[in-house]
């Protein structure tokens, strides 16, 4: 099986089925994911969530899925027509493209992923900052002062969490002494009589809570929610978008939910190691806990006020992150020493 | 009247002391001293109410499969009883059409012969409906019968495709009762002996 990753023209064959296989999978995993939201929320609020349409409503996303596909293509007057359609573009694809890099597991000699670079973690973090593009250009073609307000909600609110997201990992590469993503995972440690694969949270504590914080502001979710903030910015920089446009940017902030929850189940917590459960489903199951964890925070925490966010983002995650990487550069001399 | 309220104006003392213009807003109880230590832990209490919440059973009625339960003097749509050896009770008396404040109820006697018994007393109402649309379930026509021929059940899903189909003529009203409402009719009567 190994041979045909080698081979020139094998090589293509598989990258092009990956990418169909994977860009299916992320999609109904999204889908998923939207409706796991949905009943996990409902649940929180001690009501059943959607149960309608399929066995405990799984279809629920197929049928909202064509009811939005079929609404009309709709472009507001006096909006820029072009940039206005390329938004949410931008948002879908950068969304979609981060997962080329993510490993997903190896199992039985087989590669769960599409490429295995040496700078991982630094693409998806390079395409998920191009999220920003895409909501401050969407709302800024949308012609409209609550989607303009939106957009420049999001820029800085990404920029300030941006900084604190990059820092909060810096730990984690300084011990692997690696960027790619299957290093960190593969990182591992001989304590005693153990010697494998940890998961990296015993090592960088700190970093996760920061990660975790941070991760949630930068995919826009509650509490951090402040670019669509439905109360007082309607629907920020979504107001003007419907139908099939909206579905992108709605796409969009799914997928990189999803992505948030796969690096960090890769960074922190052994990625497809988990005693004798298999790769895959290993890594399923540790990114559906952190997709719960989001859920969680957003069912129980009520939005942010903007000056508190920026707080938290300047006063207190942003010197925490610094702080933490100047501890665990001294440990590290200190041990190698 | 002005006067009245001018001596009624005087309102009981603030338990508290309102504050002065000069004084700031506290920002923590007293004797509480801001802690991150304490932040996080009201963090943590909301997350474990919540947590808790998830996995407490469900309020939700699915409606079409499960309906809450209906009290028993509940006003729904009406029916007209029978005796027990099938006559009408109805005796075409009109006094549910007099006591109907919206005037929905349409009744038109007719003279009971030998050959044509319909109910126990001198007449019947030959024609008897109810106009759904109009009707406000008061209540006031089953008070109003003096042979309690009339009576309101428990349903209440009366949505209907045309106006005309709201009109209840009197072969829908003489539909057998609901076993819950017989129920009740027959408690009332113990009642009364």
């Amino acid at each position: 099986m190994s041979g045909i990753y080698n081979d020139p023209i094998g090589h293509w064959v598989v990258v092009v089925v990956a990418i169909t296989l994977l860009l299916f999978v992320v999609l109904t995993a999204t889908a998923y994911t939207v409706w796991f939201e949905r009943v996990a929320l409902g649940h929180i609020q001690r009501r059943p969530g959607p149960n309608r349409v399929g066995p405990w409503g799984l279809m629920q996303l197929a049928a909202d899925g064509i009811k939005l596909a079929f609404k009309e293509s709709f472009v507001p007057a006096k909006t820029e027509r072009t940039l206005f359609v390329i938004a949410p573009c931008i948002a879908v694809a950068a969304a979609f493209l981060a997962w080329a890099v993510i490993p997903i597991g190896l199992w039985y000699n087989v590669q769960y992923w599409i490429v295995d670079i040496n700078i991982g973690v630094l693409l998806v973090f390079a395409l998920s900052s191009l999220n920003v593009y895409a909501i401050v250009i969407g709302g800024w073609a949308s012609n409209n002062k609550y989607s303009l307000l939106g957009g420049l909600r999001s820029a800085a609110q990404l920029i300030s969490y941006e900084i604190a997201l990059g820092l909060a990992l810096v730990p984690t590469f300084m011990i692997v002494g690696s960027l790619r993503l299957r290093d960190i995972v593969d990182y591992t440690v001989t304590l005693g009589p153990y010697h494998g694969p940890i998961p990296l949270i015993l090592l960088t504590p700190i970093g996760f809570v920061i990660y975790v914080i941070a991760a949630v502001a930068e995919t826009n979710r509650a509490p951090f929610d402040l670019p669509e903030a439905e109360q007082e910015l309607i629907g920020g920089f979504l107001t003007e978008y419907s139908g099939l446009k909206f579905v992108m940017y709605y796409l969009a902030e799914y997928v990189n939910m999803i992505t948030v929850s796969a690096l960090a189940a890769l960074l922190f917590f052994g990625g497809w190691y988990l005693w004798f459960v298999p790769p895959v489903l290993a890594f399923l199951l540790k990114v559906v806990l952190f997709l719960f964890l989001y859920i969680w925070l957003r069912g129980t925490f009520p939005r942010l006020r903007y000056d508190m966010l920026m707080r938290l983002g300047w006063k207190v995650l942003l010197p925490l992150a610094i702080v933490n990487v100047i501890v665990t550069g001294t440990i590290l001399v200190a041990s190698q020493g | 009247m002005a006067d009245d309220e001018k001596t009624t104006d005087a309102r009981p003392e603030h338990p508290t002391p309102l504050r002065g213009p000069d004084e700031g807003v506290p920002v923590h109880p007293k004797g509480k001293v801001p802690s991150v230590g304490a932040d996080i832990a009201a963090l943590a209490t909301g997350l474990k109410t919540t947590l808790g919440e998830f996995f407490s059973p469900q309020v939700t009625l699915e409606y079409p499969e499960d309906k809450s339960p209906r009290s028993e003097r509940y006003r729904g749509r009406h029916y007209l009883r029978r005796y027990e050896n099938g006559l009408e009770r109805c005796i075409g008396c009109e006094l549910c059409a007099a006591a109907c404040p919206v005037g929905c109820i349409l009744v038109i006697a007719a003279e009971n012969t030998d050959e044509n018994r319909v109910s126990p007393g001198e007449r019947y109402a030959k024609t008897y409906e109810i106009n759904m649309l109009r009707c406000i379930f008061c209540g006031y026509c089953e008070d109003a019968c003096p042979v309690q021929a009339i009576v309101l059940g428990p349903e209440y899903e009366l949505s209907d495709t045309s106006r005309e189909k709201f009109i209840y003529t009197k072969e829908k009203l003489l539909e057998p009762l609901p076993p819950d409402v017989q129920a009740r009719l027959q408690s009332k009567a113990k009642e009364a002996t």
